[in-house]
């Protein structure tokens, strides 16, 4: 029926955002990062923990606050990271997340899809010490 | 539901010099609410901009020929027109701009800048727009003068003891909205202005959401700069107005160098243009302008008086309809207050962004998000909210459509 967002809030989406996957806290994480998306307010923060030799992920958990899609976004990371090689994690983009979310995201909520794959991926960098950043914060426009 | 109270408004002849109103997304006729973000725009408007391409184009100041006159004389008395609709004494005082933050901005760099030094103080208040907020704050960080913001008490209303504990003979400069664009707050301007000449501070007030909305004199309120924005009375975007009394403006240092603002120009120096033209560098807006001051005919014809009783009267219904539900939380002046033409709020539980895309689905367009204001709405305790914002051609059927929306939004969260 709609004209564009009711297919983004499909029953998986809002299953997600009610009930979000590995939300908390994981005790002795190997990194920790945090991030917002200052438009909506949404924050994202993650723990990951990395196997021995660092090159795979074992453990997500994540808190947060903010819209629909970018809770739903990241519990639905933290499924799909799960046994993920740090690798694949680097080479993740956009249209990974909006694969991973099944829907039509208008250009405007973009941002808030991307963020948890963004500090994700900040905090691996991070922790390689590929990056020096404190927050990750995904740019303004509004 | 729907009220029995006539409309002041014909709101049907409105309606119908309004073709956009009858855009349908789906099978859903358009509902817009966001009238502070921009209004729509009458045929009235459209064609005089239309017809201004169609039979005068030409540049304006420059041609001696038969079009570059008339474009002149319209543009030029365009600005006779707008000087009417706001009280001001004449077209000397009525700088076209791009829109209220151009206007902002031209006082902010040509007086500032200039003016402006250690140990002064801009007041400022906490409902303030990133036009004037961002605005002196880099001014301020520019000329080492200090930024006040006068507080805002619980429903959203300035607390006047501490504007005037704030605005002292260190003020230079007060700046105000006129009315916020996220409470709703008609703030009380004359009396801001009254303190602001008591301790020889000027006082800028920001009118992006007044004139509009309200009849406004600019001479009655005593204000020494006043802005505003074509886009949201009807008019087109890219048209704004900076009024300033005369006297000011043939102190102040232009903003702005080029063609148009001079007399005399030699290798070494010149000479600045009379007013308003010494602010109005280079090719202005020209069909903007005029059709500026045609949507200030079309608002006349309907009586700037009749536009504000509208106005309330709607924001008074969607606050009676809101607070039906438990689980609406509203921002600024309870009901019953006059205010603006707007009411911000959120659903418990839905993020404002996640409310306006399912009322999209409704075709009802509201705003969603910070609106500008990101200072604000931290004091709010809330990083975004919905807004709602009403003009002449929106009817309570609409806010009653609104409301169902947000009970589908409700049951699609719960």
């Amino acid at each position: 029926m709609g004209i564009g967002g009711s297919d983004m809030y499909r029953q998986q989406i809002l299953d997600h955002y009610k009930n979000p996957r590995n939300y908390g806290e994981i005790e002795e994480p190997t990194f920790t990062h945090v991030g917002e998306n200052p438009m909506c307010g949404d924050t994202i923060e993650m723990d990951v923990v990395l196997d021995d030799d660092e090159s795979t992920i074992e453990g997500v958990a994540f808190r947060g606050d903010g819209c629909a899609i970018s809770q739903a976004a990241a519990s639905m990371l933290s499924e799909e990271l799960q046994g993920m090689e740090t690798d694949v994690l680097e080479e993740m983009d956009r249209d990974d997340i909006i694969d991973m979310l099944g829907v039509d995201i208008s250009p405007m909520r973009v941002k808030c899809a991307v963020l948890a794959e963004k500090v994700a991926q900040d905090g691996l960098e991070i922790y390689l010490g590929e990056k020096d950043l404190d927050m990750t914060t995904t740019e303004e426009d509004d | 539901m729907a009220t029995t109270e006539p409309d002041i408004l014909d709101i049907e002849a409105i309606r119908a010099d309004f073709p956009i109103l009858e855009r349908e997304f789906g099978d859903q006729q358009l509902v817009y609410l966001d009238n502070a973000a921009t209004t729509q725009t009458p045929d009235q408007v459209i064609d005089t901009i239309a017809d201004y391409y169609r039979e005068m184009n030409a540049n304006v100041h420059r041609g001696l020929h038969q079009l570059s006159q008339e474009a002149s004389i319209a543009y030029e008395e365009a600005h006779d027109r707008v000087a009417e609709f706001i009280g001001a004494g004449g077209r000397e005082e009525v700088i076209f701009t791009k829109n209220t933050t151009e206007s902002m901005n031209t006082v902010a760099y040509a007086w500032g800048l200039n003016e402006l030094g250690p140990g002064d103080e801009v007041v400022l208040t906490e409902m303030e727009h990133h036009a004037s907020l961002v605005t002196w704050q880099q001014i301020a960080k520019r000329t080492g003068a200090e930024v006040k913001y006068i507080r805002i008490d619980e429903d959203g209303r300035l607390d006047m003891d501490h504007a005037r504990e704030l605005i002292t003979d260190d003020t230079e400069m007060v700046s105000v909205v006129h009315v916020s664009n996220v409470l709703g707050t008609i703030n009380p301007v004359e009396e801001l202005a009254d303190i602001a000449h008591d301790h020889d501070s000027y006082i800028f007030v920001d009118g992006a959401q007044a004139v509009p909305n309200r009849p406004v004199d600019v001479e009655a309120i005593d204000a020494d700069f006043y802005a505003f924005s074509g886009h949201k009375m009807c008019g087109p975007t890219g048209i704004g107005v900076l009024y300033g009394k005369q006297h000011i403006l043939e102190e102040m240092e232009p903003y702005l160098y080029g063609g148009d603002m001079i007399t005399k120009v030699t290798f070494e120096d010149a000479t600045w243009n009379e007013l308003p033209w010494k602010y109005e560098a280079g090719t202005p807006i020209i069909a903007g302008g005029i059709a500026l001051a045609e949507a200030a005919d079309y608002l006349d014809d309907i009586g700037m008086e009749n536009v504000e009783r509208h106005e309330n009267e709607l924001a008074q219904y969607a606050l009676d309809r809101f607070a039906e539900f438990d689980d609406i939380e509203v921002f600024g002046p309870p009901a019953g207050e006059h205010r603006g033409g707007l009411v911000s709020f959120n659903v418990e539980g839905v993020h404002a962004h996640d409310l306006s895309e399912i009322l999209n689905d409704y075709a009802v367009a509201v705003r969603a998000g910070d609106h500008c204001t990101q200072p604000l709405h931290d004091k709010l305790g809330v990083a975004a909210t919905a807004r709602a914002s009403f003009y002449i051609y929106n009817t309570k059927s609409e806010i009653d459509t609104l409301v169902e929306a947000l009970d589908d939004a409700r049951q699609l969260f719960a």
